[in-house]
């Protein structure tokens, strides 16, 4: 047992290192991570001005009024950022097999997952957190929510829950470059898909892409559904709990990684 | 003009190679049409009486802006002209007899066409065959498909134009990151690509509709459903024509006075 804890805190160290280090390394480079930085809060940012214009002409989209879809928009923004920096090791990982580099990882005396993880860590992407934080501020003021700890507790596990899920995809994505040896284009679909139509609540879409969302890849348990329990249009406390139950799609994007690991043949370059 | 068409006959043909990477453009472009059209349906449902064109209109405007994208993003641009101009490369092509803005242009253009050959014929048949209103439906006559047409030629030429522009503009700054950025977040937004220009407040779409960036996609797609009437259309495709001369003139005089005082980045 105090061997487990001590391999652990070490690996915690390990990985702060690896952070360090790639935030030092960045910073050499001040005005292109600043350019970066602002790229990626342009992008995002032109996606609130849609949703900003379109509500200057309707007044609601499926009784989700403009401060709710704002809100609903900047939690998933910030999860999608949030595994997005910390996982990015694994969005470029089809560099890593490519290159050869996948094979020196495996011959540390080091856990892979841990070595892609800290490969990379994408500081750029705190333009968007600072705009889906200041969105987050706008929605709470102005969606008249009264904060109780359970709901606050939601908001915890949502981000929670969906820096996993979206950890999941990347993790997926990273895998199947095992079989293809380059990133699989149409993955994009679910990850910056997400990122951009999570935007409104999954409802919105209909009854079938809401299912999809619950039981295929569990958009809707970190977004639809514990935002309604947010907004107080359920009150059951199930509700609350459903981002945590997201984290079981970490399972089989782990294990889809094993799995790819286990059949890995280098490149050979 | 013999070598200039050589140049986008390769380019074009180079292209057209790629049709793995199409089929992953292929469903991206679907699933984002789709999803788009269900967000406006969504709006619909709440406030049909606040559209500013039918539903089917609407699908169809969506439908041809992904199939045509390869036309019109501001964000494909040419990393090989960029790349040349960082590591000096582009001396070799200075040395060619050949108008380097023609050259570029025509390379520019044929890599678009091929993209767009591939990828918006699965794209448009898919969407025909959508029930209503979120397939694509047809143009509102036959007048109006000639006219979208030509109007599609015109912004496509348009967008490339604008691109230009931005490799040009790179001789001055070398490092094309910053311009760029602002660049294809503006046009996205400015050109109807977040959301399409009909459905933007009245006084903004009226200011947006005299920049070059609605010349690029916005008037072929209002065209094709017949939401402008006999006045608008004309006004649309005159203010096309003017923004492709203005800005590719703007971009050949650039294009001369950087090349007149190029410096050649490292060896």
């Amino acid at each position: 047992m105090r061997n487990l804890k001590c391999n652990l805190l070490n690996a915690v160290r390990l990985y702060g290192h690896y952070i360090s280090v790639s935030v030092r390394s960045m910073m050499q480079y001040k005005a292109s991570f600043l350019l970066s930085a602002i790229g990626q809060f342009l992008v995002s940012f032109n996606v609130f001005l849609g949703i900003f214009f379109l509500f200057r002409r309707f007044s609601a989209v499926d009784g989700f009024s403009y401060s709710e879809v704002l809100l609903c928009y900047s939690v998933i923004l910030m999860e999608f950022s949030l595994a997005e920096m910390a996982v990015r090791g694994f969005d470029t990982f089809s560099d890593m097999v490519r290159t050869g580099e996948f094979d020196r990882v495996l011959v540390r005396p080091r856990n892979e997952i841990l070595q892609v993880l800290g490969s990379k860590f994408e500081l750029t992407r705190i333009g968007r957190i600072l705009q889906a934080v200041v969105m987050f501020i706008y929605g709470i003021a102005n969606s008249g929510i009264a904060w109780t700890l359970p709901k606050i507790l939601t908001v915890v596990f949502m981000l929670a829950g969906g820096t996993a899920v979206f950890s999941g995809l990347f993790i997926i994505y990273a895998a199947l470059c095992f079989f293809t040896l380059d990133g699989l284009e149409f993955m994009n679909i679910f990850t910056d898909g997400a990122r951009e139509f999570g935007k409104y609540p999954v409802g919105v879409y209909g009854k079938k892409m809401l299912l999809f969302a619950t039981f295929f890849v569990p958009y809707a348990l970190i977004q639809y559904y514990p935002l309604l329990f947010l907004l107080g249009r359920r009150t059951s406390p199930l509700y609350m709990l459903l981002p945590l139950a997201a984290f079981w799609f970490l399972i089989p994007a782990f294990a889809l990684w094993k799995f790819g690991v286990r059949h890995y043949t280098s490149s050979g370059s | 003009m013999k070598k200039y068409l050589s140049f986008f006959r390769l380019r074009f043909l180079l292209g057209l190679q790629y049709r793995v990477a199409a089929l992953a453009g292929i469903a991206t472009q679907f699933v984002w049409g789709f999803m788009e059209i269900m967000i406006f349906a969504a709006f619909y449902r709440t406030g049909a009486d606040a559209f500013p064109m039918t539903l089917t209109a609407t699908s169809s405007y969506i439908w041809l802006q992904q199939a045509f994208l390869a036309l019109f993003a501001a964000w494909m641009m040419d990393n090989e002209i960029f790349s040349s101009i960082l590591s000096g490369g582009i001396a070799y092509e200075l040395c060619r007899p050949i108008d380097i803005y023609n050259m570029w242009f025509c390379r520019n253009a044929a890599s678009r066409l091929a993209r767009a050959v591939l990828r918006c014929f699965p794209i448009l048949i898919a969407a025909v065959f959508l029930p209503e209103p979120y397939g694509i439906a047809a143009p509102a006559s036959a007048e109006h498909f000639l006219l979208f047409l030509i109007a599609l030629v015109l912004g496509f030429l348009t967008t490339v134009s604008l691109c230009m522009l931005i490799y040009v503009l790179t001789f001055f700054t070398v490092s094309p990151q910053g311009l760029r950025i602002l660049f294809t977040s503006g046009v996205e937004f400015f050109s109807g690509g977040v959301i399409p220009l009909p459905f933007f407040p009245d006084p903004v779409r009226r200011f947006m509709e005299l920049l070059p960036f609605a010349s690029m996609q916005n008037a072929a797609l209002q065209i094709y459903s017949g939401t402008l009437n006999q006045a608008e259309t004309v006004r649309a495709v005159a203010l096309q024509l003017f923004w492709l001369i203005a800005v590719t003139a703007g971009g050949k005089m650039l294009c001369r006075m950087a090349v007149k005082r190029v410096v050649v980045q490292g060896g």
